[in-house]
């Protein structure tokens, strides 16, 4: 009836949102009344495991085998199956990254349960887990109660849960080896690329001026980049200007292209979209210019103005222009 | 290469919602609807394959009357046929909407079972995934690129942070892809036309067989979130407000 916590690694390398996930199994690991434990699959992966022997934990699991060496849902699946049946965990939490956004739904599925996926955060009622996620771009939250026995299975959001929130004590790790035969792997993975060298590195740059949506047309960047010259900023996107082929994909921010941290993050028509958000919201001052006052966009501005980006951005160009 | 593509209706990305009265749904009254835009680029993604390989796009769609419109705009952009599982899906969580779809698909004998990566309304990003687990069929997910090879397919994924990685497959498989794919095309007025003529089978939940089973997660209220953060809104004219956040930039934030 314990928690446990999947983490992930790639070529034993955390994925930094695995701690987020230690943090929050620990979190309700406590208020159930219960322990948590932790695993981590791969290949060589115990030394990894062996990271958190220091951790408040129960026990860690380094889930070993060739097979896990390259990730496939295939075989993450028919490895977590039986340490699921094993230790039998009332729930368990994962990072919401790429990888178990692929695996989880299945993993779940599988155990005929529905995966809350992307909470934002959680509470404890009557003994009952009630999560929280986001529907509409982020527009509206719900809360979600898991009914029934375990185990169930959630997702967490990057960033909900602060990963250096975990409680230290000490956890022994147990080596786990699952029986994974090749025929039950369909699919082939190749080797990790990147499409090309980033001329951009948006990452360095002090002031950003980022462009979405609201845009309307690729005509009308230029009005944005006229901003972002002014404030001696570079110019960023969201992902669907990248789409549209506007701006190339080197200057897109958010979970599939870069993230960036610089002092002023100005978002222009931009809603902001939890893929966004995750990109940009360690800036240290976000601006946001929309028309909806309901943008999500608006949850992380310190500073936003509510109107026609194609009025309010010339006046802002002035204004800037006139400060320096 | 026989192709089912899985869309969804969805409120127009504009909408501004409201809570209704339950608490657990969005007020329908004065939405309007378009097609999940994941799908959008999932039907494009489809009817590409076939345009280079020959065969047939099955567009598949649950969902309440209203979504016909979407369903038509699918035939119109050139889908061959549509499978129309016409339930409220209000009831229907993840798990159970993918047994529907996965009912009506078995019979197709499909090559390859297309759809978006996530549902811009509900945002789970699973039914896909769940999709091929309940067909028995590999799957990928977050996919950029999709080619015939030898054996079967192979699909550009991606990852996080820039990166890329492909994946051999053998059909029949189910992938799940991401917008932006490529361009979207528009629907023709001969397109439209001929949608007319096109069939399009409507099914149920019952006529399906599939009755939804005790969900493991409930809904139990929806809600506008609060803001956390405090926001200074600038207002007044746009002038004026340039001004204003100019001032504060420089004087309060020192950013500028």
């Amino acid at each position: 009836m314990s928690i446990l916590a999947v983490l992930e690694q790639r070529s034993g390398q955390w994925n930094r949102m695995s701690f987020e996930t230690l943090a929050a199994a620990q979190q309700l690991g406590t208020q159930l009344g219960t322990t948590a434990s932790a695993a981590v699959l791969g290949y060589g992966v115990e030394a990894l495991a062996g990271e958190l022997a220091s951790k408040q934990l129960e026990k860690i699991y380094a889930v070993e085998h060739e097979l896990l060496k390259d990730y496939t849902p295939d075989a993450y699946c028919v490895a977590l199956a039986p340490l699921i049946d094993r230790i039998q965990p009332k729930v368990l939490l994962f990072p919401h990254t790429y990888q178990v956004r692929d695996f989880l739904p299945k993993l779940a599925t599988a155990h005929r349960r529905v995966a809350v996926s992307d909470a934002i955060a959680h509470r404890v009622e009557n003994g009952q887990v009630i999560l929280v996620r986001q529907l509409f771009q982020g527009k509206v939250n719900a809360d979600v109660r898991l009914v029934g026995d375990g185990p169930h299975f959630a997702s967490l959001q990057a960033g909900a849960y602060r990963a250096d929130r975990t409680v230290e004590g000490t956890a022994a790790v147990e080596v786990f080896r699952p029986a994974i035969s090749p025929a039950q792997i369909r699919t082939v993975p190749r080797e990790l690329f990147r499409e090309s060298q980033r001329a951009v590195d948006l990452g360095a740059a002090g002031i950003i001026v980022s462009v979405g949506r609201g845009i309307k047309e690729a005509d009308n960047i230029a009005l944005v980049q006229q901003l972002a010259d002014a404030l001696g900023g570079e110019l960023a996107a969201s992902r669907p200007i990248c789409d549209a082929g506007w701006l190339p994909m080197e200057r897109q921010v958010g979970s599939s292209g870069q993230t960036v941290a610089p002092k002023l993050y100005l978002a222009v028509g931009i809603s902001g979209a939890i893929q966004h958000l995750v990109g940009m919201k360690g800036s240290r001052t976000v601006v946001a210019i929309n028309k909806d006052a309901g943008a999500p966009i608006f949850e992380v501005a310190d500073y936003g103005i509510v109107g026609d980006l194609f009025q309010v951005v010339p006046e802002l160009i002035e204004a800037v222009k006139k400060a320096k | 290469m026989k192709i089912v593509v899985a869309i969804k209706q969805v409120p127009a990305r504009d909408s501004q919602l409201r809570i209704s009265s339950s608490g657990k749904s969005i007020d329908e009254a004065d939405l309007s609807y378009e097609i999940n835009e994941p799908d959008a680029y999932a039907l494009e993604a489809g009817l590409q394959l076939k345009e280079k390989h020959g065969g047939e796009v099955v567009a598949l769609c649950a969902g309440p009357a209203r979504a016909a419109t979407t369903i038509k705009e699918a035939l119109a952009k050139g889908a061959d046929r549509a499978i129309h599982i016409e339930e409220d899906m209000a009831a229907f969580d993840p798990l159970a909407a993918a047994q529907l779809l996965a009912a009506a698909v078995k019979g197709e004998g499909a090559d390859l079972i297309l759809t978006g990566l996530q549902s811009d309304d509900l945002g789970y990003g699973q039914t896909g995934v769940i999709l091929a687990e309940l067909l028995g069929v590999p799957h990928a997910t977050i996919v950029m690129q999709v080619e015939k090879s030898e054996s079967g397919i192979r699909v550009k994924r991606e990852l996080e942070d820039g990166w890329f990685q492909h994946v051999d497959m053998p059909l029949p498989a189910l992938l799940t892809i991401q917008s932006g794919i490529s361009k979207l095309r528009y629907a023709t007025l001969m397109g439209i036309k001929k949608a007319k003529s096109k069939p399009m089978q409507r099914v149920t939940a019952a006529s399906l067989g599939v009755a939804a089973a005790a969900p493991s997660v409930v809904v139990e209220r929806i809600y506008l979130p609060e803001r956390t953060k405090h926001t200074q809104l600038f207002d007044g004219s746009p002038k004026e407000a340039a001004a204003k956040l100019v001032e504060k930039l420089k004087f309060e934030a020192r950013v500028i």
